[in-house]
């Protein structure tokens, strides 16, 4: 264990260098963009900034998928020439029930039926399984894989709209990622207050066009395919709009806020894409005269008249808008509509003043801890102690450099994790300094003495952070938010500092015993 | 300073018999877990917010913060508060609101605050939100739970493999009774349980382990090299010859705890004194609980494993103890 051949001699001291200089990326900015730049991000816990949790709301997802598939089915088996049909639809079974009366076209029916599923997009799993009973009712449940897949693409293009959205309103470097079978993370650095973030991302954005019946009796029931829908900044005020939707906000290429030339209103202004034109021009040109409404999640923005068709596939939006809530409203519309509500689940904001002050408070305990273990070993160890100072030193070095190079993310209890490490970091010295202490009292020679003091402590140290490690790896795989950072810290801390004991300390040792050679060993 | 060490943690050839004391070591342990048990359940622990769910925002007032005005505004917004308090200086102020039902309300709730504040003393700065579902807090606790099982399941199995499993069963029986007055101490102190002293936990356990590694390690060894004496002896020599490490290993990391409970800032100083307890717990424990429970468990077995040819007269020797 003495030995120390002038490869593993210039290896250690070369991985501590290497630490050194893998750390420096945190001191500097990059001088050139090729060079790789790796450093150690601080958590929103210290530098301020917002986290948020989203929830996709898959009873949604779940219930537009079931009431669409009503609606194909109505269609088909109108088409098909059946009229005496009730089609039902039982959200909590996740499923559809199609009952026909008239007997005659049982066959015809379920034939009709069979085409929802081949209608389904190409390449698609079936995701419809059908059941036919003796008294003509024909069951048609969603299968349970498809259902999963639904989900899983409802989050996934979630991501991608909650990412517009945030990247509309000028945050720099914000994390977006999934977390789990349906939740989003939102990291938001440097943002105080995430109201008008959440504002954003709490509206669903569907935008459709759809007509308004102008014959309903707003007294009482809606009729059939009408809904009657609250207007936007009327009081409550109620419209009868037409459930069929004409054109989908999804056929928008582009939506602006601007100012109405006459009278300066803020108002949107929005292009279609050459579907949406085609369709919004033969629904203007067979409507002129006619109202037709702008509904957004559930509430008419806005029912104009129709005064002559529009074929250019522009269109203006005017409302009770500022210039805020136009601004608004156009970017959800250039990101597009979430495919469900989102709710927050969690948020944690911290302003940057918190968090610098974060940042002082563990500076200080990091010096000050780093001071009381460092005068305890030089205290109670002596020289020996000194070496493990400094191996302490480099082990804090190389934690950084690891750190660094995962790009890991430094939060609040992580720096406690890195003081704790301290503490720990020489606890494999003092195993060592002990045994050698021991050896001695038992007659050894000091070479001897560090020989074995060396290798009877090593299986001890293996095996007291061997637990510790495997303590903070369940905390690392449990945990979440900044007590993993916890985690991190300590797991890196814990294999940095077996390497700093047992290597560098004895390089210091017996590079220290060849060059004085003593007959007693300061222990 | 710089060559020779100016003190002994421990003087050289320490004889002190443990053992002795293993019955009043035990009983003080057990009466200390139980009460901390009772404690865990009434009064409970405080649950800090991210298993209890709920809201917690600190604000800074633009000029002394006028608390009853604050409340007042609360109030007239139709929300009901945990608790209004000042803390630090006098325009610092920390508002605590129950969980709320669904996830949706709770995010009302936090734009009610701040409509509320602005209302009360206008210029207040929200600094921190803290807002927790209901939803979430249920799976962050059952998480945090799941990883303070696994790793007493992982340690017992580590230990088990690494030693006898005396060994594992005593380590992990001390651990619990240490894991048990952590949890006590939290009841006392009120201090909130939390993803953070989760952590912690885990890190006494982490350490507590090390400590009684050490001593096993020890322990092992002696088996090996004094065959025929009795296990109560050798147990007490074990311990002896390792307090130095025992004492030193432990009193680093409580140094390296120290600052933080006392300049570390409100999160971390509870994590920290948590941690302080439990060094000093799992430090007595390696001593006068974990070598106990290996002497009652071990008095036959380990004897016999470690000298099967001639185990009559090490099983008699021990067996008389």
């Amino acid at each position: 264990m003495m030995y120390f051949s002038r490869l593993k001699t210039w290896t250690v001291l070369g991985v501590c260098l290497a630490g050194l200089l893998l750390c420096l990326p945190n001191l500097f900015a990059p001088p050139t963009n090729w060079m790789p730049w790796r450093t150690i991000h601080l958590g929103l816990d210290l530098r301020g900034g917002s986290y948020l949790l989203l929830e996709v709301d898959m009873t949604t997802v779940m219930k537009e998928r079931l009431d669409s598939l009503g609606d194909n089915a109505r269609q088909t088996l109108r088409r098909a020439g059946i009229t005496r049909f009730v089609v039902s639809v039982q959200q909590a079974q996740q499923r559809l029930l199609v009952r026909i009366n008239d007997a005659d076209k049982q066959a015809a029916a379920m034939t009709a039926q069979r085409e929802l599923a081949a209608a389904t997009v190409p390449g698609q799993r079936p995701d419809l399984l059908f059941d036919t009973q003796d008294d003509g009712q024909i069951t048609i449940t969603l299968s349970p894989v498809a259902l999963k897949e639904r989900a899983a693409a409802a989050v996934a293009q979630s991501i991608e709209i909650v990412r517009r959205r945030v990247d509309e309103t000028g945050v720099s470097e914000p994390i977006i990622a999934r977390q789990g079978d349906a939740r989003i993370i939102v990291q938001l650095p440097g943002i105080e207050d995430p109201n008008r973030i959440k504002q954003l991302l709490g509206k669903t954005a569907r935008m459709t066009f759809r007509l308004t019946d102008e014959t309903a009796n707003m007294t009482g029931a809606p009729p059939p395919g009408v809904d009657f829908l609250p207007m936007e900044g009327k009081g409550g005020q109620k419209i009868a709009v037409r459930r069929r939707v004409e054109v989908d906000g999804a056929n928008l290429t582009d939506a602006r806020a601007g100012q109405n030339s006459q009278n300066g209103e803020w108002v949107v202004n929005f292009t279609f894409d050459s579907l949406g034109t085609r369709r919004f021009a033969e629904i203007s040109r067979a409507n002129v005269g006619h109202p037709f409404a702008i509904v957004l999640d559930d509430k008419v923005i806005s029912a104009p008249v129709i005064r002559e068709p529009i074929t250019g596939g522009r269109g203006q939006i005017s409302g009770s808008f500022t210039a805020a809530s136009a601004t608004d409203l156009s970017v959800l519309l250039r990101a597009g509509a979430l495919p469900a509500p989102l709710t927050v689940v969690e948020e944690r904001s911290v302003g940057p003043e918190l968090g610098a002050d974060a940042i002082r408070a563990g500076a200080i305990a990091l010096a000050v801890g780093f001071v009381l273990v460092m005068v305890f070993m030089a205290v109670f160890y002596g020289l020996f102690g000194w070496f493990a100072n400094v191996a302490l030193l480099a082990n804090l070095i190389l934690m950084a450099a690891i750190l660094s190079l995962l790009e890991a993310t430094l939060t609040l209890p992580g720096m406690a994790g890195i003081l704790l490490t301290l503490g720990m970091a020489v606890d494999a010295n003092i195993l060592i300094n002990e045994r050698i202490r021991e050896e001695v009292r038992n007659g050894r020679s000091p070479l001897n003495a560090m020989e074995v003091g060396f290798q009877r402590a090593f299986s001890t140290i293996i095996d007291s952070n061997a637990t510790a490690f495997l303590a903070h790896v369940m905390l690392f795989a449990f945990g979440a938010g900044p007590v993993r950072g916890f985690a991190v810290t300590i797991t890196v801390g814990i294999v940095t500092s077996i390497f700093t004991a047992t290597m560098l300390a004895r390089l210091f040792m017996v590079r220290w015993y060849a060059s004085t050679r003593p007959s007693v060993l300061p222990v | 300073m710089f060559m020779r060490p100016m003190f002994r943690l421990v003087p050289d050839n320490l004889n002190f018999h443990y053992m002795r004391g293993r019955f009043l070591g035990l009983a003080v342990s057990a009466v200390l877990s139980i009460a901390s048990v009772c404690l865990f359940f009434y009064p409970g622990l405080s649950l800090g917010i991210d298993f209890k769910g709920g809201i917690i925002m600190e604000v800074k007032t633009p000029a002394a913060a006028d608390i009853g005005k604050i409340r007042a505004a609360l109030s007239g917004q139709g929300l009901r508060t945990e608790g209004v308090q000042r803390f630090g200086d006098d325009s610092s102020v920390a508002i605590r609101l129950e969980a709320q039902t669904t996830e949706a309300a709770t995010q009302v709730v936090v734009s009610k605050v701040r409509t509320a504040l602005e209302a009360a003393q206008p210029g207040t700065r929200v600094l921190r939100t803290d807002a927790v579902g209901a939803s979430v807090s249920n799976e962050l606790f059952r998480d945090g739970m799941a990883a303070l099982g696994f790793s007493l399941a992982m340690i017992l199995v580590y230990i088990w493999f690494r030693f006898e499993w005396q060994f594992a069963v005593g380590a992990v029986v001390t651990l619990i009774l240490d894991v048990t007055k952590a949890i006590g101490f939290l009841a006392v102190t009120r201090l909130d349980f939390d993803l953070v002293m989760v952590g912690a936990i885990l890190t006494i356990i982490g350490y507590s382990t090390n400590d009684k590694v050490v001593v096993y390690d020890r322990m092992r060894e002696n088996l090996r090299k004094y065959k025929t004496m009795p296990l109560r002896e050798l147990i007490d020599l074990s311990i002896n010859e390792t307090l130095g490490r025992t004492l030193g290993t432990s009193l680093t990391v409580f140094l390296a705890s120290l600052p933080l409970a006392l300049f570390g800032g409100s999160t971390l100083s509870g994590f920290a004194w948590c941690m302080l307890f439990g060094i000093v717990v799992g430090t007595s424990s390696s001593i006068f609980i974990a070598a106990p429970i290996l002497l009652f468990l071990g008095e036959h077995r380990l004897r016999r494993d470690a000298q099967p040819a001639k185990a009559e007269p090490g099983v008699s020797a021990a067996g008389d103890s």
